[in-house]
C-alpha cells in the first residue's frame, strides 16, 4: 500500500493510504480527543469532538478527522480558536448529562468547558454507540441498542439476549464514558432477569 | 399496448393518439390532484359523468382527471378545452348548469368564474387569471391537461420524444454535455449541478451504477415533488431515463414517501405502462440500451430525505446519515456510484434534451437557469403551488401571484426553504429568487417552500417553532444536532416566555456555529439557519423579548395582555358574554375590566368588541393599568 504525505500542525506525517486523519495523527503522536472511536469498531462519528480543520487546494472545511480518508499535500490543523470553540461547546452539551464522568471532566479541564453552562439533564448517556458496536460487531450479540430516535433517542438492552449474554461478558462496561452503561444494566437485571433465573 | 421498438414507431404511435382526438372536441378537465380530491372533486366527476350521459353528449365530450392545477386554494377547479374556460370552488351541483350553458351553449356561468379583486371583473381563461397570467409553467404546466394513468395523453403532447432523440441521434456524452451546458441546479435543495454530479458518476471506474428520484418531501407545507410526480409520472421517469442513458446506469429507484399514495399508485403504473410501451425495460426503442425501475416506499422521516439516510433506507436499513467525504455519485447505494436528484430536477431533464441548452439557460438568470415550482402558503391571498423563472424578485411572487395580504395587514417576512431556510424581512422583497442570491441573503432554496408571515408574526416565535420542528426531526446521532437543537430550543422557548436572559443571544450564537460546521448531515448543518436569519433581520425583536420583556409582534402569550380602556368602553358588555374565561367584571353602565389573573389571553374580548368602541387594547412590555377604584367606573355620558 502507498503511502500519502500530509501537513497535521506544521509536522511532515507520513501514513497509509486509506487511513483516516485521525489515525494520522495518532501515528504521529498528535492528541486529537474523541469519545466515540474505537480502534476495533467501524468509524460512527457521532461526537464531532474530533473535528478539526483541513485545508485542500486552498479550500478550508471543518470536518471530522475519525472518518476524514488521508489526502496527499493535505494541510490538518487540530487546534484553531474556532476547533477549540466547537470542543468546548460540544463538552458542555454533554456535561448538562453527565457533569461528573471522568473523561469529560478531564476534556473539560482541557478546553475550558463550563459544566453548568446548560440546565442539567441528567440522562447519563451520551449516545456515543461504543457499547451498542461493540456488542454488534465484536461479540456480535446484539444485546444492546437505540431505541427511538432525535432527542428521545436511547439505549436498551434487549431482554432476552442481555439475560443469556451480557452476565458472562461485559465487555462493553469499560468502553462506557459515563459509566450509565453499567447503572442501565443493573437496572434492567433488577427488574428483568434476577439472578437466580440467569444461572439456573 | 404493442411494444415500440424504434423512435418511428413511437412517432406512428403518437400519430395514432392524436388522431384518435378531434382537436376541438370539448374535453373537460377536472383538478384531481391530492388536495382536490380532499375538497370533493370526486363528486364533482361523478356529477361530470352522470350529466353528460343524461344529456347525450358522453361520447361527444371528454371529461379527463388531471394532476394539480396549482391554485388549490380554489378547488375543485375544472378547465373547459378548447376555450380554457375555468371554474372554481365547484361543487355537484354545479355540473348541470355548467354543461347546459358552457359545453352545449359556449356560454360563461359568471358566478363560478374568478373574479379580479382588482377591477372585480370575472375573468374566465387561465391566461387572464393573475395567479397565472406571472407563472412560467414550463414543468408543471402539462400537469393540468393530461391524465397522471394515461401514458398516451403524454405521447400526445410529445412526451418520450426526447428520449427517441438522445437514443438515436446522442450518445450519452452528448446527453451528459447537454445537461452540464444548460446548468440544472438541483431542484431539491443545495441547488447543486446536476450535470456535474452526473459526470462524476459516469467517470466512477465502478460499471455499476444507479439513478435514484429523491420523492421523500419532508418539508412541511410543500408538496411541488408529490404534485408533479402525482400528476407527470412521465415526465419524471423520462428524465430518469435519459440520466440513466447518460451515466451508464441500468437500475433505478424512485423513493417515495409512503403518504404520498397517490404518487405512489400513479407512478408506479407508468412504469408499468411505459415498460409495455418497450419505453422502460430492455433494449428501449431499439436502441440497445436497457434500464429498469423500482419503486421503494419510504416511511416519511424528515431525515431521510437526506442524500445518504435515504440511501441508507434503500438499502433497507435504518435511515440515519453516514459520514461520508467522498460523494455518493462516487460512492453511494451499496459504495455503487448513484446519482439522486429530486423529482422536479429529474422532470426538467426532456426539456433540456428536447430544447437544448440555449433555450433553457435563457429562462432564469446567469448562475440560476429555468424556473423553479414554490408552494407559496401563509398569511396571503392565493396560496398554492407556482412555476416562475428564476430571478422573478420576490415582491412578484407575493403580490403579482400571491394577490398580496389579506386583511389589510403589512408583510413582515417570507420565510423560503422549507424548516431550515431562513426569512427574508419586507425591504428585501426585491430580491431576485435564484440560489446564491437566496443564500447570500441568509435564507436558501431549498425545495422551495414559501411561507409569507404579515405584521402579526413574532419572528422570536417564528425561529423557535422551527427549531422545535428540527428537535423533533433530528434523528439523534451526531451531538451538536441532538443536543444542540435540544438547547436551542429550550433558550428560544425561555425568550418567548420572557424569561430570556444575557448571554442568551451568545449561548444561541456558539451553538449555531458548532451546528453549522460540525453536525453531521445537512438537517444539523443548516438548522441554526432559522435562528441566524431572524436574528440577523430582527435583532431587536429578540432584544425587545429579552430586556423589555415586550413582544412587538403582540403574540407571545406570556408577554401580552389584554387591556380595557376605561375611557373607551361603553359598558355593552359583549366582551363580558364572550369571554370563555369570565375574566371581565362589569354590567350595564359599568366600565368592564380585566382580571388579569383570570385572563386567558384568548384575545376574544378584542375581537368582539364594536369597532366603533375599540377599548380593547393588547399590550407588551408595560404595566397594565391597574383596575379603577368602584366608584369611577360608571360610564360617563360623552360629547
Ligand atoms: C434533512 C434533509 C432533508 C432533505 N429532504 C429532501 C427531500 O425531501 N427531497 C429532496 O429532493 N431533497 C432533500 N434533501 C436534499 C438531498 O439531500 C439531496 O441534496 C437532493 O435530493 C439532491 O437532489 P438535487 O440535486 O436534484 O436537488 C434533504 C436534505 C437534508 C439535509
Ligand atoms: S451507555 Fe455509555 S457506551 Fe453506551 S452509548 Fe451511552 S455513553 Fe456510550
Ligand atoms: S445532524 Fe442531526 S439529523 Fe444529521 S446526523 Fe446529526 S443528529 Fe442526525
Ligand atoms: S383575552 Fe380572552 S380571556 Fe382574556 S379577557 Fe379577553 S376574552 Fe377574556
Ligand atoms: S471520534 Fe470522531 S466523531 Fe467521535
Amino acid at each position: 500500500m502507498s503511502e500519502v504525505r500530509l501537513q497535521i500542525d506544521g509536522q511532515e506525517v507520513a501514513a497509509p493510504e486509506g487511513a483516516t486523519v485521525l489515525e494520522a495523527a495518532q501515528g504521529a503522536g498528535i492528541p486529537i480527543p474523541t469519545l466515540c472511536h474505537h480502534e476495533k469498531l467501524e468509524p460512527f462519528g457521532s461526537c464531532r469532538l474530533c473535528t478539526v480543520e483541513v485545508e485542500r487546494g486552498g479550500r478550508k472545511q471543518h470536518v471530522v478527522s475519525c472518518v476524514y480518508p488521508v489526502a496527499e499535500g493535505l494541510t490538518v490543523r487540530t487546534r484553531t480558536p474556532e476547533i477549540e470553540r466547537i470542543r468546548r461547546v460540544i463538552l458542555e452539551l454533554y456535561l448538562a448529562h453527565a457533569p461528573e464522568a471522568p473523561r469529560l471532566k478531564a476534556l473539560a479541564e482541557e478546553y475550558g468547558a463550563d459544566k453548568d453552562r446548560f440546565d442539567k439533564e441528567s440522562s447519563f448517556c451520551i449516545h456515543c454507540g461504543l457499547c451498542v458496536r461493540y456488542c454488534a460487531e465484536v461479540k456480535k450479540k446484539h444485546a444492546v441498542g437505540f431505541i427511538n430516535r432525535g432527542t428521545k433517542k436511547e439505549i436498551a438492552f434487549v431482554p432476552d439476549i442481555a439475560a443469556r449474554e451480557c452476565w458472562k461478558c461485559k465487555e462493553c462496561f469499560p468502553l462506557c464514558p459515563t459509566s450509565w452503561l453499567q447503572a442501565a444494566y443493573v437496572l434492567v437485571e433488577g427488574i428483568l432477569f434476577p439472578r437466580e433465573e440467569q444461572q439456573a | 399496448m404493442e411494444r415500440l421498438h424504434s423512435p418511428a414507431e413511437l412517432e406512428a404511435f403518437r400519430k395514432a393518439v392524436l388522431a384518435d382526438r378531434a382537436p376541438d372536441q370539448p374535453c373537460i378537465t377536472l383538478c384531481a390532484g391530492s388536495a382536490c380530491h380532499a375538497c370533493g372533486c370526486n363528486d364533482v366527476a361523478e356529477a361530470v359523468r352522470v350529466e353528460l350521459a343524461k344529456q347525450g353528449l358522453a361520447d361527444r365530450v371528454h371529461l379527463r382527471l388531471t394532476g394539480c392545477h396549482g391554485f388549490c386554494e380554489r378547488g375543485p377547479i375544472l378547465v373547459i378545452q378548447p376555450e380554457s374556460v375555468c371554474y372554481f370552488q365547484l361543487t355537484a351541483a354545479d355540473v348541470p348548469e355548467i354543461i347546459e350553458k358552457t359545453v352545449k351553449a359556449g356560454e360563461r356561468v359568471e358566478r363560478l368564474l374568478y373574479v379580479d379583486p382588482d377591477s372585480g371583473d370575472p375573468l374566465a381563461r387561465e391566461d387572464e387569471i393573475p395567479f397565472y397570467k406571472h407563472q412560467q409553467r414550463i414543468v408543471f404546466g402539462s400537469n393540468g391537461s393530461i391524465d397522471p394513468k394515461s401514458i398516451e395523453d403524454y405521447v400526445a403532447i410529445g412526451g418520450y420524444s426526447a428520449l427517441a432523440k438522445a437514443l438515436s441521434e446522442m450518445t450519452p456524452e452528448q446527453v451528459l454535455d447537454e445537461v452540464k451546458r444548460a446548468n440544472l441546479r438541483g431542484r431539491g435543495g443545495g441547488g447543486f449541478p446536476a450535470g456535474i454530479k452526473w459526470e462524476g458518476t459516469r467517470n466512477a471506474p465502478d460499471p455499476v451504477k444507479y439513478v435514484v428520484v429523491n420523492a421523500d418531501e419532508g418539508d412541511p407545507g410543500a408538496y411541488m415533488d408529490r404534485s408533479l410526480l402525482e400528476g407527470n409520472p412521465h415526465a419524471v421517469l423520462e428524465g430518469l431515463i435519459l440520466g440513466a442513458y447518460a451515466v451508464g446506469a441500468h437500475e433505478g429507484y424512485v423513493y417515495v414517501r409512503q403518504e404520498y399514495p397517490l404518487a405512489v399508485e400513479n407512478v408506479t403504473l407508468a412504469i408499468q405502462k411505459a415498460e409495455e410501451l418497450g419505453l422502460l425495460g430492455d433494449d428501449i426503442l431499439g436502441s440497445g440500451f436497457s434500464f429498469r425501475v423500482k419503486v421503494h416506499r419510504g416511511a416519511g422521516a424528515f431525515v431521510c430525505g437526506e442524500s445518504t439516510a435515504l440511501m441508507t433506507a434503500l438499502e433497507g436499513r435504518v435511515g440515519e446519515p453516514r459520514p461520508k467525504y467522498i460523494r455518493s455519485n462516487v460512492r453511494g447505494l451499496w459504495n455503487r456510484p448513484t446519482v439522486l436528484n429530486n423529482v422536479e430536477t429529474w422532470a426538467n431533464v426532456p426539456l433540456i434534451i428536447q430544447n437544448g441548452a440555449d433555450w433553457f439557460t435563457r429562462i432564469g438568470t446567469e448562475t440560476s437557469s429555468g424556473t423553479k415550482i414554490f408552494s407559496i402558503v401563509g398569511k396571503i391571498t392565493n396560496t398554492g403551488l407556482v412555476e416562475v423563472p428564476m430571478g422573478m424578485p420576490l415582491r412578484d411572487i407575493v403580490y403579482k401571484i400571491g394577490g398580496g395580504i389579506p386583511g389589510g395587514k403589512r408583510l413582515k417576512a417570507v420565510q423560503t426553504g422549507g424548516p431550515s431556510g431562513g426569512c427574508l424581512p419586507e425591504h428585501m422583497l426585491d430580491l431576485p429568487v435564484g440560489f446564491d442570491e437566496l443564500t447570500q441573503a441568509g435564507s436558501m432554496m431549498g425545495s422551495g417552500g414559501m411561507i409569507v408571515m404579515d405584521e402579526d408574526t413574532c419572528m422570536v416565535d417564528v425561529a423557535r417553532y422551527f427549531i422545535e420542528f428540527l428537535t423533533d426531526e433530528s434523528c439523534g446521532k451526531c451531538v451538536p444536532c441532538r443536543e444542540g437543537l435540544r438547547q436551542m430550543l429550550a433558550v428560544l422557548t425561555r425568550i418567548c416566555r420572557g424569561e430570556g436572559r444575557d448571554g442568551d443571544l451568545e449561548i444561541l450564537e456558539d451553538l449555531s456555529v458548532v451546528a453549522k460546521e460540525a453536525a453531521l448531515c445537512g438537517l444539523g448543518k443548516s438548522a441554526p439557519n432559522p435562528f441566524l436569519s431572524t436574528l440577523r433581520y430582527f435583532r431587536d425583536e429578540y432584544e425587545a423579548h429579552i430586556r423589555e420583556n415586550r413582544c412587538p409582534a403582540l403574540s407571545c402569550k406570556d408577554l401580552i395582555a389584554f387591556h380595557i380602556d376605561p375611557d373607551r368602553c361603553r359598558a355593552c358588555g359583549r366582551c363580558r358574554r364572550k369571554c370563555p374565561a369570565e375574566a371581565i367584571s362589569g354590567a350595564k353602565n359599568v366600565i368592564h375590566q380585566i382580571d388579569q389573573d383570570l385572563c386567558t389571553k384568548c384575545g376574544t374580548c378584542l375581537e368582539v368588541c364594536p369597532d366603533r368602541f375599540g377599548a380593547v387594547r393588547k399590550i407588551s412590555g408595560e404595566p397594565v393599568p391597574p383596575p379603577l377604584p368602584e366608584d369611577q367606573r360608571t360610564v360617563r355620558a360623552r360629547g
